[in-house]
């Protein structure tokens, strides 16, 4: 599977990931992670028919807080103060479609 | 070629927990923007959530009102997506192990009943509320980020828009039922989108289908899928293909309009969040949270015809609403007559209602004041024309009929003494009224009738009103 | 003799006799700072004016409390109110006011230690050296040509240059244990779950770790036991009692079984590393241990497990940093896509964006089963591996880091070879055990070499005894580098 990693995918991976990458850029990704994945292609020699998974590795269950609101954190204003751009108490960003 | 439709509903319903599903944060509707928001729900560096338990025990309970099977070893997953909206460009959510699958839930058509399969619910975070200005910019308020919702996924079990339309409401009104949702659209707390397709009837493969978003109330689901169904129908029947794709529905020109055309490139990378642990659910909590969901509507109704003599209409109507139908059985409690309680309820306080725009609970009368109202028409304190008046007043402003009657002197004037010394004076100023009375016109009572009820301000008792009027007049 | 020499057992006894300050303790610091930092390059941001004023406060007050008014600094992934926290990243350079402090950060404070300022690291906690930084390349205090390690580079190597009292570090594949075997000091990896993860700047969640760097094991002890506790913000922190891990450093390690993974000399690792941690072994024996060479068969397979599942979750760790609600937004973007592209892209370093790619690529439909799916599948036998071996034996030897520092620059171009630094400190993040790095040689270079002593699942208190009986048996510790005046 790592030869499936063509330039058009690292490409289409590099827009799921929200990166813009050059054409250059694309080739050498694919190329380094060609050499990744060929590596990791070695799990493949493991039966793991019936391994389950580890998300957690310490087994912890059920572990959830009280339905009780905490009002004195953070104010509006600190809520906007690290923003790159914000106005009238909203985060401003540009939208989605330039004109 | 005849075609039959497919549909499948999507509706989120946000849970009314004080605090948000992953943070402490107050979870509220229209507060200034980004007030209710701390570092956890703007996804600051180095937060990480911790699951509030009473959006669990909601969730549970809703889904168990569905008739949901509940997965007793739950997880949450990351579902990955970049939007303003979205702090941490990934919305925790369950994918794998949703709380509730395999539910169902019935709903009446024309007379005839049909189960419509729930596939799963779960359990999500909401985003911020991302608005655009004018201005080239857009802007987010992640107030909402957080707020706890569940999906509640159908089977493509209806057939037509009309059944979409039942289903919805049926659902509002059990969730209304559990309490844990306002299930108020207008309010966003109930959201839906609706995925349409159509097939050759006698074929067994679904169609492709179209996504329909932003339908703002049950009858625009409803038209938003006629619509597409007749759009449809004309592309297969000209030869056409239908294309995977989300549309809008647009209120002004009652069309869908397509939004986008479904991508391969959708591709949302779901996998176990690490920040949260599962979730185990034994028997004693399910039966927690099943203890504490209320008599839901199908319950009731059915008792209301049972046990209480109602019409199978008059029963659906009143517990059309959970608030309606305790309403109705607090006053049977404080003593009111079960069908004048019904009349009362759907007549004068609905008509009210759908007047003013507004809740029951919003308004000032109580199961009390409604009793003591119907009562003092049932003892002929009052007549139903002055109950009219009165309810007028604690409908607005509360308080006691009784006291109100007594203090405004409405009482109903029923002593045939007072009665006859009015009916008299009436009659010697309408002399001609006699004379067209004893000519045969029936009219003329009519009139006097009026006559005296205007001299008692209306609190005449009208049978004894009719009676001595007529034993005046034969007198004359 | 640097005052960071004594022990925090020893500079508690001296505040509390009145033979030394607060103040003296940070402007041994301070001074010892501007005397090598130049060269070392240890810190991206210092907090000097604010220890002073709290130092100056500190002695006004006479509070007793463990870790009471000593100097010390925080990798920068460890968020700080008021105090910019970067990760080394340039794409959080402007973010100079968190809003929270992390839960380690809040207890330190309540103990009134001084926040020097915030170290060096590779960005995100990504790197093996400190090299990727987006601030500064930090060296090593042994040999300036050098790296310190990574990603706790900064940490490192400023309590090897006698720069602070104690730091902490994050190790996610072997970022604490790594650099603190690369500078001869202390570093220790707690089991996952035993420090709050509340603050710390995610890289992969169900890895990552806080942990002191120190001079010695004692002193590592006594900040752990700080720093350690359930925290009910992190649903991952364990709900367990904190021992006090110090009262176990009276134990010595007769009768011990220690097991030797034959996994962990393999050809990789250098001659000079195998020596030393062969005579270690051997030191281990001699203070009555038994040491039994052992099979965690499923050792080779690490490397890839690792790197598929923390970069899978780094890829959504790393996602929210877009430039909207903090930290950098690209100049005149276009549009929104423009916005999030731009953002990421000028402001991510080369080596997270790899890793962010990588992570997508094998999350992305059609490549989660067979990658994502199948190494989390792989963690369950590795974690078997260990689980079995614990059922027989009390720790686990074996060296740190394949190799003593390396050059700068060293780095090679293949990122494989290059993550086969980080092989043998891999499968203890994988199990979530604990583990530390300790000095127990140098290389002909007079480079440190570090052994790392495994333990079971919150068992830190027996990894300490382990270590800290190694410790008082050898003086590799007491060796400093030879940089600047005073250290020695």
């Amino acid at each position: 599977m790592a030869d499936d990693i063509s330039k058009e995918r690292v490409m289409h991976v590099a827009d799921l990931a929200r990166l813009h990458i050059t054409d250059e850029e694309a080739e050498k990704l694919a190329e380094e992670l060609r050499s990744i994945i060929k590596h990791a292609e070695q799990l493949k020699e493991l039966d793991t028919t019936n391994v389950e998974p580890t998300t957690h590795v310490i087994q912890l269950e059920n572990v959830m807080r009280k339905d009780e609101p905490r009002t004195d954190w953070i104010t509006q204003e600190e809520a906007l103060k690290n923003a790159p751009d914000h106005k009238d108490g909203q985060f401003r960003v540009p939208s989605i479609l330039s004109e | 070629m005849n075609f039959e439709t497919i549909i499948g509903l999507e509706v989120h319903v946000e849970l009314k927990t004080k605090s948000k599903i992953f943070s402490p944060s107050v979870n509220a509707f229209g507060d200034h923007p980004n007030a209710n928001v701390n570092p956890i729900d703007l996804a600051y560096p180095g937060t990480l959530p911790v699951l509030n338990e009473e959006a669990v025990n909601f969730a549970m309970k809703a889904a168990m009102a569905l008739n949901c099977e509940i997965t007793t070893n739950m997880t949450f997953d990351r579902k990955n997506y970049f939007y303003p909206d979205n702090p941490k460009a990934y919305q925790i959510t369950q994918d794998e192990n949703p709380i509730g699958r395999n539910g169902w839930i019935e709903i009446e058509v024309a007379g005839k009943k049909k189960r419509i399969g729930i596939t799963r619910i779960h359990m999500e975070e909401d985003a911020g509320k991302l608005t655009h200005g004018d201005d080239g910019y857009s802007y987010v308020d992640f107030n909402r980020a957080g707020t706890p919702l569940i999906e509640i996924v159908s089977e493509p079990d209806m057939r037509t828009p009309e059944e979409a339309y039942a289903y919805l409401e049926k659902l509002k009104n059990i969730i209304q039922y559990t309490g844990v949702s306002d299930v108020k659209m207008e309010e966003g707390s109930l959201r839906c989108d609706a995925n349409i397709s159509l097939r050759p009837i006698g074929q067994e493969e679904f169609g492709t289908k179209a996504e329909l978003k932003n339908l703002n109330s049950f009858s625009f689901v409803q038209k938003g899928l006629e619509f597409e169904e007749k759009r449809q129908e004309k592309v297969l029947l000209s030869g056409g293909v239908i294309e995977q794709e989300t549309r809008r529905y647009d209120e002004k020109t009652k069309e869908t309009i397509l939004m986008r055309v479904k991508e391969a490139a959708d591709d949302y990378r779901y996998f176990p969040e690490p920040d949260l642990v599962s979730l185990y659910v034994d028997d004693a909590w399910k039966e927690r949270i099943k203890s504490e969901i209320p008599e839901l509507p199908d319950a009731r109704r059915e008792r209301y015809v049972k046990e209480l003599e109602l019409s199978a209409y008059d029963a659906g109507v009143l517990t059309s609403s959970k608030e309606m139908a305790d309403f109705f059985e607090a006053a049977i409690a404080e003593g009111a007559d079960i069908k004048q309680a019904s009349n009362w309820l759907m007549g004068e306080v609905s008509a009210y209602m759908n007047k003013h725009l507004k809740e029951l609970y919003d308004l000032a009368i109580t199961p009390k004041s409604l009793a003591t109202l119907i009562k003092l028409i049932e003892d002929g304190t009052i007549s139903s024309k002055i109950a009219k008046k009165v309810f007028a007043e604690i409908v607005e402003k509360g308080g006691d009929p009784e006291k109100i009657v007594h203090e405004k002197g409405l009482v109903q004037l029923s002593d045939p003494v007072k009665l006859q010394e009015i009916i008299n004076g009436v009659l010697d100023e309408n002399e001609q009224s006699i004379i067209d009375f004893k000519n045969g016109k029936d009219r003329a009572l009519g009139f006097l009738v009026g006559q005296t009820m205007k001299a008692t301000k209306g609190q005449a008792n009208p049978s004894m009103v009719n009676k001595i009027l007529k034993e005046e007049l034969e007198k004359r | 003799m640097s005052l960071f020499d004594h022990s925090i057992k020893e500079l508690e006894e001296k505040l509390h006799n009145k033979e030394i300050s607060v103040q003296d303790l940070v402007k041994a610091s301070l001074d010892r700072i501007k005397e090598v930092d130049d060269e070392i390059q240890a810190f991206i941001t210092l907090d000097e004016e604010n220890a002073m004023k709290q130092a100056k406060e500190l002695d006004e007050s006479s509070e007793e409390k463990s870790l009471f008014g000593l100097p010390i600094g925080l990798k920068d992934n460890i968020v700080t109110k008021d105090l910019r926290t970067t990760s080394g990243s340039k794409i959080l350079e402007n973010f100079n006011d968190p809003l929270y402090d992390a839960e380690v950060v809040e207890k330190l404070k309540e103990q009134k230690t001084v926040t020097i300022g915030k170290l060096n690291m590779d960005e995100f906690a990504m790197g093996s050296g400190t090299e990727y930084s987006a601030y500064k390349k930090t060296k090593n205090p042994w040999d300036t040509d050098r790296v310190p390690g990574g990603s706790s580079g900064g940490s490192a190597a400023a309590v090897a240059a006698g720069e602070l009292k104690f730091a902490l570090g994050s190790d996610t594949g072997g970022s604490i244990r790594q650099p603190a075997a690369f500078c001869g000091v202390v570093g220790m990896k707690p089991t996952y779950g035993r420090v709050s993860r509340f603050g710390l700047v995610a890289f992969a969640s169900s890895l990552d770790q806080i942990g002191p760097i120190t001079r010695t094991v004692e002193d590592n002890a006594r900040v752990l036991e700080v720093i350690a506790g359930h925290d009910e913000k992190d649903s991952t922190s364990a709900n367990l009692e904190v021992p006090v891990f110090t009262d176990a450093l009276t134990k010595d390690v007769a009768g011990l079984k220690i097991a030797v993974p034959k996994e962990y000399f393999g050809e990789g690792v250098a001659q000079e590393v195998k020596d030393a941690v062969r005579a270690a072994i051997e030191k281990y024996e001699s203070l009555g241990a038994t040491c039994e060479e052992v099979s965690l068969p499923h050792s080779k397979y690490a490397l890839s497990t690792y790197y598929i599942l923390a970069s899978a979750e780094a890829s959504a760790s790393l996602a929210r940093f877009d430039g909207v609600r903090y930290g950098v937004r690209a100049e005149n973007v276009e549009d929104m896509i423009d916005m999030y592209k731009r953002s990421r892209s000028e402001n991510f370093g080369e080596e997270v964006k790899r890793r962010i790619m990588l992570g997508t690529f094998a999350l992305s439909s059609g490549y989660y089963d067979a990658y994502y799916k199948k190494a989390q599948k792989v963690r369950t036998l590795i974690k078997n591996d260990f689980e079995q071996i614990f059922e027989e034996y009390d720790i686990i030897l074996g060296p740190t880091a394949p190799t003593t520092a390396f050059k700068l620059g060293e780095e090679m171009d293949d990122p494989v070879i290059a993550y086969a630094n980080d092989v043998l400190t891999i499968p203890v993040n994988l199990a979530g055990v604990p583990a530390i790095s300790i000095p127990c040689g140098f290389s002909s270079e007079g480079l440190p070499i570090g052994l790392q002593i495994i333990g079971k699942h919150f068992d830190e208190a027996m990894v300490y005894r382990a270590a800290h009986a190694f410790e008082q048996a050898t003086d590799f510790h007491k060796q400093r580098p030879d940089i600047g005046g005073a250290a020695k």
